[in-house]
């Protein structure tokens, strides 16, 4: 049941081109069908033990828990395939989630798409000054947003205080936007669904989409070759950023009580997620769908240590352990694929 | 030319970044430095249990909380809501509220030796761990300066322990609570904080004991949201799935009290399982209000941070040594009694409803 | 190899003004700053994470990264309680720890090289793995009756040294001289160099890339064990959270260090530098009035100030040299 909950909501739409570009269609399916296999198998495995883990309430727990590390995860992508990252987002969604949901304490009555519109802009500032920092400055992301990871955690901390947003600051619906269902989906994860393949099409199917790709696999070639390696690294900073924004609203609405530590620690869970999602670390190639699976990969686990009732103590190191399992199994279809790919690159040329 | 520009921006944007955190003064530090040390010539006000010699005044006073941006100790601490400092200057001492931003004893500890080397006469702590703050304060001990440790103890290295209730009541009032909810029977589960946490593992340990006297109530699980939003949210939902009998669930952590009301504020499972612990009221209004908690136990924590700055200004004046019996005056909240092994209890923990919760602002 | 050191000997300069700046402005600023009283302090709090920062630097010029550096600390402090409480003679327990710290580091070491799974991704999980060890093996309990002779180092400095050396920045400065040997006078440290320049080549050059990047992370491994050990001492607490996030503050000091995340480029001398700025001016920042709320973005200003500051010095340098006729920008 899972499974075409997933297929039919994330499966990205056929992409017209030539061989070649239906080939590297072929590999992204691949490879999310990677994944694909394995979250069945691990449902499939939980659900044989325990088979609550796979009733609708505990669905649609898991979906919207999601949300949020997906829609991060579709930043970070962006980032990453350029070669980049983006380590800043746990602060930047704590930044915005704090400042927006605080404006419906300040301004009675203010439109939640105001509110929206207000983390999706704040998180663009953020992106911003990471975006010139790193494509002007010419310096390693790594670096620099490790450094506005310290510093938006900083500022953050400096303006909250002791100071906390409460539930009862919030709209009913607001706070209600992740419990919506329609026929048992949440809307959460569709809405989410749908922007998800908004950027996967972006990445594939636009020209400064796939020139991320192309940046990410040799930067010296991209940039010999024409393309603006400098403004499309800032455009996935920013975007990343924008969209660390929005998800801190959305955390916010899932919550209902926000403080200075909100989203502490999510940069290695986003990292983790787009990881095991089959983005190469150094760039260059992933899809951002595989990196939405990805997080849902991880947020089942989880969920399914917990709803097994494991022994408390064990989650982190089955987490850990599960983690290492999984980007092995995808190193191990990636170099399968590569091997494949390169058997059938030479017939195609 | 644009990287130059850009390097002499983020450089010039770093700096300032630093100059302004700098000068951005802590909101919850004293400032009546010079104020004190002008009214230090004349003696303190309020005595106590007949001694006759007034309080010291000027003492350097450092309170210590387990991490700074967490509401529940700015509430503890801050004047602005009567808490430790409010008393302290009204005492004429000063005090400064400091420490990490990690709630850990690596994060706290330098703020613990950067308070004794500055000259600090009292430290007043809450501790991050129980045993690990020992080699540091023991030395402060040992150089004089007057140790209290207040809402969460390091039972072996401090002078004082200020306990905002009898941990046996926090445990059994939250227990008897959700028994008077469910009608003595159902099951129930905890959500706690961190595994290692010491005042929450006691709290659990009376609740198992006040369980006894339910019979027909079980306790079938206890998980821990390590008091992170997205990791109670995940446990407690684990419980709803693992346990569909659940009927009750406790949870004696202010972050988790929150997360898990969250949960549970859904047509599907308010009034059904019953949510009750420890929290503040402002993050609770809204879920007393539309029923997902009938009642919660809290303490006012500004009371405590009160009650421990007169208790440390009575132990560094000589007033009182902690031994069991001894009496001295808080100010506004009266008189209190050391109790055994030198505590001093704020008093029975209070129960927020729905009758009472509004008018409460912390 | 000149070459390599130029540019850098220029960032070492800077960072050895920065240090002399935190003193002097620190001791004016506090007069409690250069007591020998607050120079323990300082040892005490960060020698554990300086200790950790030797072999971090090794592996990240050698172009992986090791983030599961707080955890196996964390591991071996759990260790040690857990072996205590079952009442193994500490020598005995010492060396388990030393076993566990290297067997953690091959874990890393294999999957790293034998699997071929990037190190940021391997080392997430180890972080997780290792830290849910700790958890395992300690649960909720705490131990804290370790025998004062031990517990000392927390409390005692090195004899002879004017109350100021604690034990852990004592094994810091043997450590830092000794992997500065190792990695600017022998061949095994040539070989690194070469390795984050490009493993490729490095390879064709008949380097054990694969041995080698195993054996770097066997020595994180031991140290962090070590360093876990010394953490527990100090505190004489072993609780399963001991160490708790330190791997970014350990990965912040190296880049500060003016190691390149690329790999490549680095030295130790840099290394220690950086523990003396980053930790002094912590140190000086709690011993003024300073809101400790933003001692984060101290951290960050610092980390840019030392990736523009040192980018601006090398590219200017390299206009300089290759462009010669283009216009001052």
């Amino acid at each position: 049941m899972s499974t075409t909950l997933v297929s039919r909501s994330e499966r990205p739409p056929a992409a017209p081109g030539t061989g070649a570009r239906r080939l590297t269609e072929r590999a992204f399916r691949i490879r999310e069908s990677g994944i694909i296999v394995v979250l069945v198998v691990f449902v499939a495995v939980t659900a044989s033990v325990q088979h609550r883990f796979l009733n609708t309430t505990n669905i649609q727990f898991i979906l919207v828990n999601t949300t949020v590390f997906a829609l991060l995860a579709l930043g970070e992508t962006m980032v990453v395939i350029s070669r980049n990252y983006d380590l800043s987002v746990g602060s930047v969604l704590g930044l915005s989630a704090y400042l927006s949901a605080n404006l419906f304490g300040q301004h009675r009555g203010i439109p939640i798409v105001v509110v929206f519109l207000a983390g999706l802009g704040i998180g663009l500032a953020c992106g911003l000054l990471n975006g010139i920092m790193v494509s002007a400055g010419r310096v390693p992301s790594l670096v620099v947003t490790l450094a506005t990871l310290y510093i938006f955690r900083g500022v953050d901390i400096l303006i909250v205080g002791g100071k906390e947003v409460v539930a009862s600051s919030l709209p009913g619906a607001f706070l209600n936007i992740p419990k919506a269902t329609v026929i048992g989906i949440p809307d959460l994860a569709i809405a989410i669904a749908v922007v998800i393949g908004i950027g996967a099409y972006y990445l594939r199917s636009f020209r400064s989409g796939r020139e991320l790709y192309a940046i990410g696999s040799n930067p010296d070639a991209a940039r010999l070759a024409g393309i603006p390696v400098g403004r499309r690294v800032f455009v996935a900073f920013t975007v990343s950023g924008a969209i660390a924004g929005v998800a801190g609203v959305l955390w916010a609405a899932q919550y209902g009580t926000i403080d200075s530590t909100a989203g502490t620690g999510y940069e290695l869970q986003v990292v983790s997620a787009v990881v095991v999602g089959g983005v190469a670390i150094f760039g260059g190639s992933g899809s951002a769908v595989g990196a939405a699976l990805g997080a849902l990969l991880l947020n089942t686990i989880s969920s399914a240590l917990y709803v097994l009732g494991i022994s408390p103590f064990w989650d982190q190191a089955i987490w850990g352990f599960l983690l290492i399992v999984a980007i092995t199994v995808d190193r191990f279809i990636a170099v399968r694929l590569a091997i494949a790919l390169r058997l059938r690159g030479g017939r195609h040329e | 030319m644009k990287l130059r520009q850009t390097a002499w921006l983020t450089s010039g944007l770093a700096v300032v970044s630093v100059v302004l955190a700098a000068c951005s003064s802590s909101s919850s530090s004293s400032s009546s430095s010079t104020t004190s040390s002008a009214a230090a010539a004349s003696s303190g006000p309020a005595s106590s249990s007949g001694s006759g010699a007034a309080l010291k005044t000027g003492l350097k006073v450092f309170i210590i909380p387990k991490n700074l941006g967490n509401n529940y100790f700015t509430t503890a601490d801050s004047a602005k809501t009567d808490g430790a400092i409010a008393a302290l200057t009204a005492l004429g001492e000063t005090g400064t509220e400091t420490s990490g931003t990690a709630a850990t004893p690596a994060s706290q500890i330098p703020a613990i030796q950067a308070a004794i080397s500055k000259g600090a006469n009292v430290l007043i702590v809450s501790a991050t761990d129980p045993t690990a703050l020992c080699p540091t304060l023991t030395s402060a001990m040992k150089r004089g300066i007057t140790v209290i440790t207040y809402d969460s103890d390091a039972p072996t290295c401090r002078d004082m322990f200020i306990n905002q209730a009898s941990t046996a009541q926090i445990g059994t009032s939250e227990v008897d609570v959700l028994a008077s909810e469910l009608g003595d029977s159902g099951d129930i589960a905890i959500v706690s904080a961190t595994a290692s946490a010491t005042n929450q593992n006691a709290w659990i340990g009376y609740m198992k004991q006040e369980l006894t006297k339910y019979p027909k109530m079980k306790l079938v699980s206890t998980v821990y949201g390590n008091d992170d939003p997205t990791t109670a949210t995940q446990v407690t939902q684990g419980l709803l799935e693992q346990y569909p009998s659940l009927k009750g669930i406790i949870s004696p952590t202010t972050v988790g009290i929150a997360a898990a009301a969250a949960v549970l504020d859904t047509a599907k499972y308010r009034g059904k399982v019953l949510l009750t612990g420890l929290g503040t009221p402002d993050s609770l209004k809204k879920y007393v209000a539309d029923g997902t908690i009938k009642a919660f136990i809290l303490w006012k924590p500004q009371d405590l941070g009160y009650l421990a700055a007169y208790a440390a200004v009575e132990w560094a004046s000589g007033k009182i040594n902690g031994t069991q019996g001894q009496t001295f005056s808080a100010g506004r909240l009266g008189t209190f009694t050391i109790g055994a092994d030198k505590t001093v209890l704020l008093g029975p923990p209070f129960t927020f409803n729905s009758s009472n919760i509004n008018q409460f602002n912390f | 190899m000149s070459e390599r050191l130029r540019p850098l000997l220029r960032w070492e300069t800077g960072l050895a003004v920065v240090v002399v700046i935190v003193g002097v402005v620190g001791a004016s600023v506090s007069p409690q700053f250069l007591t020998s009283n607050n120079l323990f302090n300082l040892g005490l709090s960060n020698g554990e994470i300086a200790i950790m920062t030797l072999p971090m630097t090794l592996i990240i010029i050698s172009g992986e990264i090791d983030l599961s550096v707080a955890s196996t600390l964390g591991m071996s402090s759990a260790l040690l309680g857990v072996l205590w409480n079952h009442h193994w003679p500490m020598l005995g327990i010492f060396a388990l720890i030393a076993v566990v710290g290297l067997a953690a580091g091959a874990v890393n070491g294999l999957l790293v090289t034998r699997l071929g799974l990037p190190s940021l991704a391997v080392t997430i999980g180890t972080l997780a793995l290792y830290r849910g060890i700790a958890t395992i093996l300690l649960g909720p309990n705490t131990v804290a009756n370790f025998p004062t002779a031990y517990t000392n180092l927390g409390v005692n400095a090195v004899p002879g040294t004017g109350n100021a050396l604690t034990y852990s920045a004592a094994l810091f400065i043997v450590l830092a001289v000794i992997f500065g040997v190792v990695l600017h006078a022998t061949p095994f440290g040539r070989s690194l160099f070469a390795m984050g320049a490009s493993a490729e080549a490095a390879r064709f050059a008949g380097i054990g890339v694969k041995r080698i990047k195993t054996i770097l992370f066997m020595v994180s491994g031991l140290v962090c064990a070590v360093a876990g050990v010394l953490w527990t001492f100090r505190l004489n607490t072993a609780v399963q959270n001991n160490g708790l996030g330190l791997e970014l503050d350990v990965v912040a000091i190296v880049l500060l260090a003016g190691v390149s995340i690329f790999g490549g480029k680095g030295s130790i001398a840099g290394v220690v530098l950086a523990v003396l700025a980053f930790a002094g001016l912590q140190n000086a920042l709690l011993l003024t009035n300073f809101n400790q709320e933003a001692s984060g973005i101290v951290t960050g200003a610092l980390l840019l100030l030392s990736v523009f500051g040192r980018n601006l010095a090398a590219l200017s340098g390299q206009l300089r040299r290759w462009i010669p006729a283009r216009p001052r920008p």
